[in-house]
């Protein structure tokens, strides 16, 4: 196709310059169909359009449903799955987390019919979403059944040998191979997990990395929580991405809107890890939030704002909430990024709607419960007072 | 040999029968093993390796305002799906005709209801199941051409222009050569072969370019060179049937027009479907260049009946069989542009303009004979060179 295409279009250009209104005149006397007709609306190719898009998105979308059952994770659990490991106490009186991440390949079905042969972190993407207070001791246990050698890199403060990088303690770990990653969570924050085996975008693209939140000593105040890492996959393998999302599976939050309340806090726990790009962002329609970078600081770094933008493993905390019910947008201020897949809603209902927003979207409580005492200091209280 | 001579005719049946049977073992065999290769992947399963998707994207069209309509071909090994389609690097909701599901040769049509601008570029990707993605540009997008009486009549006038005129123009010196001497005679002769041999050149180059985007299975480059050595072929031995006859010149001048039509076709072709590519403006320029171009063409085929004039009616029949295409090759080029039929009547054309250029080559070895001059010879040699300079020239206003 493209050689004769690029033939035509080179004529065109030409006579464009060449010949200007003199060729355009004589072609429109000749075929009827020339730059004469053009300024006239409803003439010829300038027929105007008119509105019949559907719905919020209109035609803009991809056609189909995901099956989330066999990719073995849920981008709408996702938002709200913390992973507070298994809890017990140091002789010290230390808080210690153990986990166990195992690395391996999948395919993930990214948008509807379409797979990606990726490597994981406990069978998703993003890996699981480790939750902890600031000073708890993480012991992770890191097993590779991948078929490529793989490390966890934290980005948190740890000596040398916890770095997961090559030549910093085991280094890269060999297929069947395993290690220990273990240091304490600080500081407190929005922070990430990810392979820095090398090379390094191929390792991060293909989907080694998860949220790494850590909870101030003092807790944050009651809000609903949702993690939402964006990332994006090089389906061709060109080094461009062809598919955006948050949390995986283009569009997901459009065909399934995220249930949230009138007048509560929504506190959103953001991640960049889209490779390739420079920077993504974060837009939210018909409202502003506060925003705290890298989520290390109880105060705002940023107030007021609706849009933000993160490069690369920058990150940060979104405190919002609205006014009035709705489905309102939130997706990437790059329209590129948008219209491939980086776009969702969230379904703003009040108090008495909220049970029925839930079963919409194939939702149960249990997912409100997650959202709204998420935080491991919450939780902690509850266990000691009990 | 004698034995066979032997046979009664029921003998000889009888083994022809056999013969028949025997001719069909190794078929059967093979039926056999294919079914259990088939069956059982016959120990091969360790050889295959990863899924291969190849598509080719045949053509897009704009029939309305909000539609873009796709068809794409499967030229790959294997079935191939096509789960969803990006615009402008949007994704975009789309109806796919019959499945999304493409097997080896499958065809499908994808509709996308998406807005596009006018007289501005548009990029359709299909991706697939495996996130491999194939791409087409729409370089201009403009309205195609929807049949109706008065662009079809218009496409005619462009036919016209391009082919009847220049042609019937040329065909006008016919008195003017009616009065050169031999010599004059054979520079005009030389001048055709020149031309025809440009001809030959541009319309297999033509051909080469329909047949790049031929679905891979097609084997563009050897299906010209087959059609138009059997085209060549067919034409010699048509020629041959008058049994040692030499061909009239009225024959060989039949024969050009046939292979001039079938370039001017190709020439029809490449306009129409630029026209319909969003080209309208281009659509001026280069009818006036066909029409100065393609006026050496009448004299061409004029120059075997300068002895003998014809009449009338025969310079009609000659002018719609040279003209004529180009006005068929408009009408299909803008309403149905067809690739694959385009390459054949291309590779036909090749091979019939090199069935004339031996004709006439041969008229011109004749007529140096009798001169008792040498087949190469200043005049003949000036006027290959007239021929081929002429079209070269002539070429700089359609070719850019």
């Amino acid at each position: 196709m493209g050689n004769q295409l690029q033939r035509y279009f080179t004529r065109r250009k030409f006579l464009g310059v060449s010949l200007g209104g003199i060729a355009s005149a004589v072609g429109a006397g000749m075929l009827g169909r020339g730059t004469a007709a053009q300024n006239e609306p409803g003439q010829g190719s300038n027929q105007l359009y008119t509105n019949h898009s559907v719905g919020h998105a209109g035609n803009m979308m991809m056609m189909g449903e995901v099956d989330h059952a066999r990719n073995g994770f849920d981008p709408l659990q996702i938002l709200t799955d913390w992973d507070y490991g298994d809890v017990s106490q140091l002789p010290s009186g230390q808080t210690l987390r153990e986990y166990t991440i195992d690395a391996g390949d999948i395919e993930v079905e990214i948008a509807p019919g379409i797979f990606f042969p990726a490597w994981v972190y406990n069978g998703r993407i993003p890996g699981p979403t480790i939750r902890c207070t600031e000073g708890d001791r993480i012991r992770i246990r890191f097993r590779n059944f991948g078929s490529h050698p793989h490390t966890i890199h934290f980005h948190g403060i740890h000596p040398f040998e916890m770095d997961g990088v090559r030549g910093a303690g085991d280094g890269e770990i060999a297929p069947g191979e395993e290690t220990i990653y273990e240091f304490d969570a600080e500081p407190f924050g929005c922070h990430l997990y990810h392979c820095h085996a090398l090379p390094l975008k191929r390792h991060i693209h293909k989907g080694l990395y998860g949220a790494f939140i850590v909870d101030p000593r003092a807790g944050r105040t009651p809000a609903r929580e949702f993690v939402m890492v964006m990332n994006a996959f090089d389906t061709n393998f060109d080094n461009e991405n062809e598919i955006y999302a948050v949390n995986t599976v283009g569009f997901e939050y459009m065909r399934r809107p995220i249930p949230a309340k009138v007048d509560e806090k929504i506190r959103v726990y953001l991640i960049n890890i889209t490779e390739f790009d420079p920077v993504n962002s974060f837009h939210l329609h018909a409202e502003f939030f506060d925003y705290y970078d890298h989520g290390t600081t109880l105060e705002p770094t940023s107030r007021i704002v609706d849009t933000i933008m993160q490069v690369q493993a920058q990150r940060g905390i979104l405190e919002f909430s609205y006014r009035w019910p709705g489905p309102y947008m939130f997706h990437a201020h790059i329209s590129e990024f948008t219209e491939l897949g980086w776009m969702g809603n969230f379904n703003i209902v009040n108090d008495e709607d909220f049970a029925n927003a839930l079963t919409a979207v194939g939702l149960v409580e249990e997912w409100d419960r997650r959202a709204t005492q998420g935080s491991t200091v919450a939780w902690r209280e509850e266990e000691e007072e009990a | 040999m004698s034995e066979q001579a032997q046979q009664t005719p029921s003998q000889r049946g009888h083994l022809r029968g056999i013969a028949w049977a025997l001719a069909l073992v190794p078929l059967i065999l093979l039926g056999i093993i294919a079914t259990l290769i088939v069956t059982t992947e016959g120990g091969l399963s360790e050889l295959s390796g990863p899924p291969v998707e190849q598509i080719s994207i045949q053509q897009i069209t704009l029939p309305e305002l909000g539609r873009i309509v796709v068809a794409v071909v499967n030229d790959g090994p294997q079935e191939v799906t096509i789960p969803q389609v990006l615009v402008d690097e949007a994704y975009w909701s789309f109806s796919a005709e019959p499945s999304t599901t493409l097997p080896r040769f499958g065809r499908a049509t994808y509709t996308i209801d998406y807005p596009w601008v006018a007289e501005e570029a548009h990029e359709v990707v299909l991706v697939t199941e495996l996130g491999a993605t194939f791409a087409a540009e729409i370089p201009v997008a403009v309205q195609s051409p929807q049949p109706s009486t008065d662009l079809f009549l218009r496409f005619g006038l462009v036919g016209l222009y391009v082919g009847i005129v220049p042609i019937f123009l040329g065909m006008l010196w016919f008195p003017f050569m009616r009065r050169l001497g031999t010599q004059g005679m054979n520079f005009v002769l030389s001048l055709t072969i020149g031309l025809l041999v440009f001809l030959a050149i541009g319309t297999w180059l033509d051909a080469q370019e329909f047949a790049a985007e031929l679905p891979a299975f097609w084997q563009g480059v050897p299906l010209i060179v087959f059609i138009a050595l059997i085209a060549l072929g067919t034409l010699i031995a048509v020629s041959n049937l008058r049994h040692g006859q030499e061909s009239t010149p009225l024959g060989i001048a039949y024969r050009i027009a046939l292979g001039i039509g079938l370039h001017n076709l190709g020439e029809g072709l490449a306009i129409g479907a630029s026209f319909a590519l969003g080209e309208a403006a281009l659509g001026t320029f280069l009818i006036l260049g066909f029409t100065l171009h393609n006026i050496t063409e009448g004299v061409g085929i004029a120059a075997p009946i300068v002895r003998k004039n014809p009449g009338l009616r025969h310079f009609a029949f000659l002018l719609l069989l040279a003209g004529g295409p180009a006005i068929l090759g408009t009408w299909v080029g803008g309403f149905a542009f067809n690739p694959v039929l385009a390459t054949i009547f291309l590779a036909i054309g090749v091979g019939a303009i090199l069935q004339v250029v031996w004709e006439v080559g041969k008229l011109v070895v004749r007529e140096s004979a009798r001169l008792g001059l040498p087949v190469i010879s200043w005049i003949n040699l000036g006027g290959v060179t007239a021929g081929l300079a002429i079209m070269y020239f002539t070429a700089f206003l359609v070719k850019f």
